[in-house]
């Protein structure tokens, strides 16, 4: 019998624990098929954040290091700079990267730092129950903005991309989403684009992820998906932020 | 004879790391330390190395700890308020069990404090620093001739047991200019064997995971339990130490670091007047040497203990000889520096009580 469908090379042979309906699946499936389709799982090393996402490290099937909170592109920056023949990526939440490691994205993304950064944007913390994230909408309820999101108590949302814009730094920049076949495969073709261009030694590059997280917003897998594509979309706008390689032509 | 040369305490180490085969710093500047990330600017990039002036000191521990995860020996500088904010990294360091060089140029705190040479972050060097069950080797220079060879041990010491390594200098020592002798052949790092847990891509091998957290049930207590025993070799092997005219002596003064060398000075005037007065110089504080402290409780009637602190290595002195001696205390805190008449003055009260 032919087989149709199976698990790339890139990801280890492990039962997932994330739940239904949760983004993070689809990411790790896309960059564990990148892995192979680039050829480059070999020379590898991948960083797991904390957060739900702290299991990649267990996912992917290549060298992996898990490091303290948003600390993720200070630590790819030690690994290219001290191996810059190995391929670094640093896979990041929304509280890792927008909220405690702002610091250091920034400054990754101003050295221009030749790492590929995955930022998922679910807009909550997932792992620790639901609480406000630095993505978390104006009107959102959290676990610690029970009644919303109320922009003049708790503060705005940070919008990653446009921030990481404002700097020289960057080489590519793109937010996509994973709630649609269509956009599941946008997705892959931008982060195929930026591993490409870490292989090309050109700089800093980061792909923001629109995910869902169904437990953390108290939706249906359904519903989420219905949310990421109509109700976040129209608050992180879709597409490419930064492209050099346009730039220099 | 090796090569001769004056030269700061801070430059001392910049050519003591490169020596010894390190070519990765990541750094934050901060007083009294500047001279080392502004040498490593040039030193490092002579040496087809790798310098990076990072955000903070934060960013600065955890470069290192993607480089020296990557099997590179890697080591940044700071001072005492940049040390406490890499604490949280150095605790993820030792639970992942990676060896690296931090080297502290201690200042006059709590706080912003001042930038006077001190010695109050003996705690901090000595009880782990960060959260969890931990220590960290740490080396307490007293000399720029120290400081250009501590680096080299340090780091071998730090991969022996795969632990980070610190080397607890004050801005005194940095600041110093002495002659410093080119004590050994510095080590080409590329003759420096792979490490069999590094991350370098997992071509002909299986994948390799470097990280500090387990949450399968008791798993953490056993990986813990196990570098509890790590920690207890060490405890029983790497314990170092200097004495001076101990062994008649009526009065043993314990003091590292800069205070060992002005210490130094009142006991041989001390032995001027004939006072039986020796010292003992802990090069290691963690692990402290605590056997050669026991042995000597034994004998010794009385201890002074000399620090640049309220007191801290004190609890040491008195945990080693299990308080079985006479334990005194001399302490200039803030940023104060002792003299040697000061010293000889709190001897001869010593004495003078104890008779």
């Amino acid at each position: 019998m032919k087989k149709l469908f199976s698990r790339p090379e890139g990801l280890t042979d492990t039962l997932m624990r994330y739940c239904p309906g949760c983004g993070h699946g689809i990411v790790h499936r896309i960059i564990g098929e990148l892995l192979i389709e680039l050829g480059i799982r070999e020379r590898t090393v991948g960083i797991a954040p904390v957060g739900c996402s702290v299991f990649a490290d267990e996912y992917f099937n290549c060298d992996m290091i898990q490091p303290p909170h948003g600390r993720g592109p200070a630590v790819s920056a030690g690994i290219k700079r001290a191996r810059p023949e190995c391929i670094v990526f640093s896979y990041q939440g929304d509280g890792d990267l927008g909220s405690i490691g702002t610091a250091a994205i920034i400054h990754a993304a101003a050295r221009s730092e030749n790492i590929t950064v995955v930022f998922i944007n679910n807009a909550i913390f997932g792992m620790t129950g639901g609480q406000m994230a630095p993505t978390t909408l104006p009107g959102m309820k959290s676990t610690t903005s029970p009644k919303g999101r109320d922009v003049r108590k708790h503060g705005y949302p940070m919008k990653v991309c446009e921030m990481l814009a404002s700097l020289d730094g960057p080489y590519y920049l793109e937010r996509c989403a994973v709630d649609t076949v269509k956009n599941v495969v946008k997705t892959k073709k931008a982060l195929k684009i930026v591993f490409q261009n870490q292989i090309d030694d050109k700089g800093f590059c980061l792909i923001e992820i629109l995910s869902m997280c169904p437990t953390g917003w108290g939706q249906t897998p359904v519903q989420a998906k219905k949310w990421t594509g109509e109700v976040m979309s129209a608050y992180y706008s879709l597409g490419v932020y930064r492209d050099r390689s346009k730039e220099a032509k | 004879m090796a090569e001769k040369k004056l030269m700061y305490g801070n430059h001392a180490i910049v050519e003591g790391v490169i020596a010894a085969g390190c070519r990765f710093f990541a750094g934050y500047p901060i007083t009294p330390q500047n001279e080392i990330p502004e040498s490593m600017s040039v030193r490092m990039i002579e040496e087809g190395g790798v310098f990076v002036q990072t955000e903070s000191e934060i960013a600065a521990i955890n470069m290192l700890f993607g480089a020296a995860a990557a099997g590179k020996r890697a080591m940044t500088s700071s001072s005492s308020p940049g040390i406490s904010l890499m604490q949280e990294g150095i605790s993820y360091i030792a639970g992942a069990d990676i060896p690296v060089l931090v080297v502290n140029i201690v200042r006059g705190g709590p706080g912003l404090g001042n930038i006077a040479p001190a010695q109050s972050d003996y705690y901090q060097a000595t009880r782990g620093g960060g959260h969890g069950d931990y220590f960290t080797i740490t080396l307490a220079p007293n000399s720029a001739q120290d400081l250009y060879e501590f680096p080299k041990l340090a780091f071998e010491l730090a991969e022996k047991y795969r632990n980070p390594a610190l080397i607890l200098a004050d801005g005194l020592l940095g600041q110093m200019m002495e002659a410093v002798e080119f004590s050994f052949e510095p080590i080409d790092p590329k003759s420096l064997p792979e490490k069999e847990w590094a991350l370098c891509g997992c071509k002909g091998r299986e994948r390799r995971v470097v990280r500090s957290y387990d949450l399968k049930q008791g798993r953490l207590e056993e990986l813990n339990l196990r570098r509890a025993e790590k920690y207890a070799k060490i405890r029983s092997d790497e314990q170092r130490f200097k004495d001076e005219y101990c062994d008649d002596a009526d009065l043993v003064v314990v003091a590292y670091g800069t205070s060992s060398r002005i210490a130094s000075a009142a006991v041989r005037m001390a032995r001027e007047k004939n006072l039986k007065v020796g010292l003992l110089r802990p090069i290691t504080l963690w692990p402290f040497p605590t056997d050669v402290l026991a042995d000597m409780s034994k004998r010794i009637e009385n201890f002074l203990v000399v620090e640049m602190s309220c007191g801290q290595m004190i609890d040491d002195v008195k945990l080693a000889t299990e308080c079985r001696s006479n334990i005194q205390f001399h302490g200039r805190p803030g940023g104060g520096v002792p003299i040697p008449p000061e010293i000889l003055k709190k001897i001869e009260a010593v004495l003078g009580g104890a008779r």
